[in-house]
C-alpha cells in the first residue's frame, strides 16, 4: 500500500514541485498518474524511490514510514519496488539473460537461483527465444520486456513505470501496457506514469491527474 | 564474484591508466623497499660496530687491581651493562707486544721486567643496547676511581647521521610517489566509475547496497596496489640477492664489520609493510574517490 499524508515538496530553487498531496493506492491496484510535463509525477516518484525528501508531510509504502528510515534500510526497501524507465536503461555490453540476472546479482543472490528466475521472468514476457541477444539487437518493444523482466525478477510488491511506453509506437505501447496489466492481474501493484491520455482510455484502470503539484482528479 | 568480475572487466576497459597506477606505485614501493634494506643494514652494522668495540675504561693509576675490581663489579651490576672484561696492567702490556713485536721479540726485551703500561688496568665493556652508550659514558666519567673512558662515539654517530638522512630522504621519496599512486589512482577508479555510471545507478534503485556498488571500485584499487607490490617485491628479492653475492665476490676484506644481512632478516617486515603500504593505498584511495563521486 501507498499513501501520502499531505505531502508538500518545495525544491531548493524555489520551484514548489508538490502541494499537500493525500493519496491512497491499494495493494494490488493499477494506477495511472497522468499530468503535463514539470506537473509533479516525477517527483512523486523520487519521493516513493526514497532519493529525494519530501519538504512536508509523511509517505508510507508497506508500512515503511520513509521520512524516519535510516539509510542502511533504503536498499532492503527499494527491493519492494520494481522500476520501469521510458529509456529502458539497459546494460547494453550484456546480453538479455545478463541484464535481467544483474537484478539478482547485485542482490547476492545464488546462481542456483538466478539460473531458475531468469527464465521464468523471459517467459512471462515473452522473450525466452532472445536470452543471448545484446540490447542493440532488439526493438524498442523488446527493450521495454527486457526492462520489465529486470524488474520484477525479484517479485516486487509495487512495479513503478516511469513513461513506459513514451519511446514506443501506438502498437508496441498497448503490447507493453497489456503486458503489465498482466503483472497486476498476478497481485503486483503497478503505478504508471503517462501523458498518454488515449492509453489511459483504453486500459480503464483508475486515473490520478495532477498539476502544479496539486492532484486535479482521482477517478 | 561479480563485483570481482567487474573490478576486473574495469581494470581491462581502462587497461593503460590501470599499468600507469600500477608503475606508479611500483616505483614507490621499491624506492620504500630500498630505502629499507639500506637502513636495516645500517642499523645492523651501527649495532654492530659498537658491541663489537665495546667502552675501555681506565682507572686511576694509584689503585690496586682488587680496588679496580671492586669498582668493576659495580659497573658490571647496572642494567645496560651485557658484558664486561678485566684487563690487567700485565695482560695489555702482554697483548701488546704481541702485537706490536711479533717477530722482533728482541726489541721488547730492553724493557725486561719493567711494564710500560703499569697503571693501565683496564675494563672492557659491552652493552646491551648501543644506542644508551652516550648516558652510559657519562657515567662511568662522573664513577669515582675512573681516570679515563674510550668509546667509539665517531663511527657510531657518523652511521647514525648517515641513518638518519636516508631516513629523510626516503620519507621525501616515498612521500612524494604516494601523492602520486594516489592520484593515479583516484583518476582510474574515477574513470571506472564514470564509464559505469549507468550500472550504479541501476543497481541503486534495484536495492543494492552501498558496499556492493562499491565493491568492484574497491577491488580495483586493491589489486593495482597489489600487483604495484608484489611486482617491486619479488625484484628487489633477486636484486639483493645480486648484491650480496657481489659484496661477498669483491669486499671480502669487509665482510668482519659489514656483511648485509639474510634475506629472513629483512624480507618479512619488509614484505608486510609494502603489503599494508600499497594495498592501504588502493583502497583508501578508492574509498575517498567514490565518497567523492559516487552518489550511493
Amino acid at each position: 500500500m501507498i499513501e501520502f499524508f499531505d505531502v508538500s515538496k518545495t525544491y531548493s530553487t524555489g520551484t514548489r514541485a508538490l502541494q499537500h498531496v493525500d493519496l491512497t493506492i491499494d495493494d494490488g491496484e493499477f494506477v495511472f498518474i497522468m499530468g503535463r510535463s514539470g506537473g509533479g509525477k516525477s517527483t512523486m516518484l523520487q519521493l516513493l524511490l526514497k532519493e529525494i525528501e519530501p519538504s512536508e508531510g509523511e509517505i508510507v509504502v508497506n508500512d515503511y514510514t520513509l521520512r524516519n528510515m535510516p539509510r542502511r534500510f533504503i536498499p532492503r526497501y527499494r527491493r519492494q519496488l520494481g522500476m520501469v524507465f521510458q529509456d529502458f536503461r539497459l546494460l547494453n555490453d550484456r546480453s538479455v539473460f545478463e541484464n535481467v540476472a544483474f537484478a539478482q546479482r547485485v542482490i547476492n543472490k545464488s546462481a542456483r537461483e538466478i539460473k531458475e528466475s531468469v527464465p521464468e521472468a523471459l517467459r512471462m514476457v515473452g522473450l525466452s527465444s532472445k536470452y543471448k541477444s545484446l540490447p542493440g539487437q532488439l526493438s524498442g518493444g523488446e527493450r521495454q520486456r527486457v526492462a520489465i523482466a529486470r524488474a520484477i525478477i525479484n517479485k516486487p510488491s509495487i512495479l513503478l513505470c516511469d513513461e513506459p511506453t513514451g519511446n514506443l509506437d501506438e502498437k508496441t505501447a498497448r503490447e507493453i501496457m497489456q503486458l503489465l496489466d498482466d503483472i497486476n492481474r498476478q497481485g503486483t501493484t503497478v503505478v504508471v506514469i503517462t501523458h498518454s491520455a488515449e492509453l489511459v482510455r483504453d486500459m480503464d484502470k483508475r486515473v490520478i491527474t495532477i498539476d502544479k503539484g496539486v492532484i486535479v482528479s482521482d477517478v | 564474484m561479480y563485483s570481482i568480475g567487474q573490478a576486473f572487466k574495469n581494470i581491462c576497459r581502462n587497461i593503460r591508466l590501470s599499468l600507469a597506477s600500477v608503475a606508479t606505485v611500483s616505483a614507490c614501493i621499491f624506492l620504500f623497499c630500498i630505502f629499507f634494506c639500506v637502513i636495516a643494514n645500517l642499523r645492523a652494522m651501527i649495532t654492530n660496530i659498537e658491541t663489537r668495540v665495546g667502552i675501555t675504561v681506565f682507572f686511576d693509576e694509584n689503585l690496586s687491581d682488587e680496588e679496580i675490581m671492586s669498582i668493576g663489579e659495580r659497573i658490571s651490576a647496572q642494567p645496560e651493562v651485557k658484558e664486561t672484561q678485566f684487563i690487567s696492567a700485565d695482560e695489555a702490556w702482554s697483548d701488546f707486544k704481541k702485537e706490536y713485536f711479533e717477530g722482533k721479540e728482541e726489541l721488547a726485551e730492553g724493557f725486561a721486567d719493567d711494564n710500560p703500561l703499569k697503571g693501565s688496568s683496564s675494563y672492557a665493556i659491552w652493552l646491551k643496547d648501543a644506542a644508551r652508550q652516550d648516558s652510559f659514558v657519562k657515567y662511568l666519567e662522573n664513577a669515582e676511581g675512573v681516570r679515563q673512558v674510550n668509546y667509539t662515539s665517531q663511527a657510531g654517530s657518523l652511521l647514525t647521521g648517515i641513518n638518519n638522512a636516508l631516513l629523510i630522504v626516503s620519507a621525501i621519496l616515498i612521500g612524494i610517489l604516494l601523492a602520486v599512486s594516489i592520484f593515479l589512482i583516484r583518476n582510474t577508479v574515477m574513470i571506472s566509475a564514470e564509464f559505469r555510471k549507468n550500472e550504479t545507478a541501476i543497481m541503486r534503485l534495484i536495492g543494492a547496497t552501498n558496499s556492493m556498488i562499491r565493491a568492484p571500485f574497491i577491488i580495483e584499487g586493491v589489486t593495482i596496489g597489489l600487483i604495484g607490490t608484489l611486482i617491486p617485491l619479488v625484484g628487489m628479492y633477486f636484486l639483493y640477492g645480486y648484491v650480496m653475492r657481489y659484496m661477498n665476490e669483491h669486499y671480502t676484506m669487509l665482510s668482519d664489520i659489514f656483511s648485509l644481512m639474510p634475506h629472513s632478516s629483512v624480507f618479512p617486515v619488509m614484505t608486510v609493510v609494502a603489503l599494508i603500504l600499497g594495498v592501504g593505498i588502493g583502497f583508501f584511495t578508492s574509498l575517498f574517490a567514490l565518497n567523492r563521486h559516487l552518489k550511493v
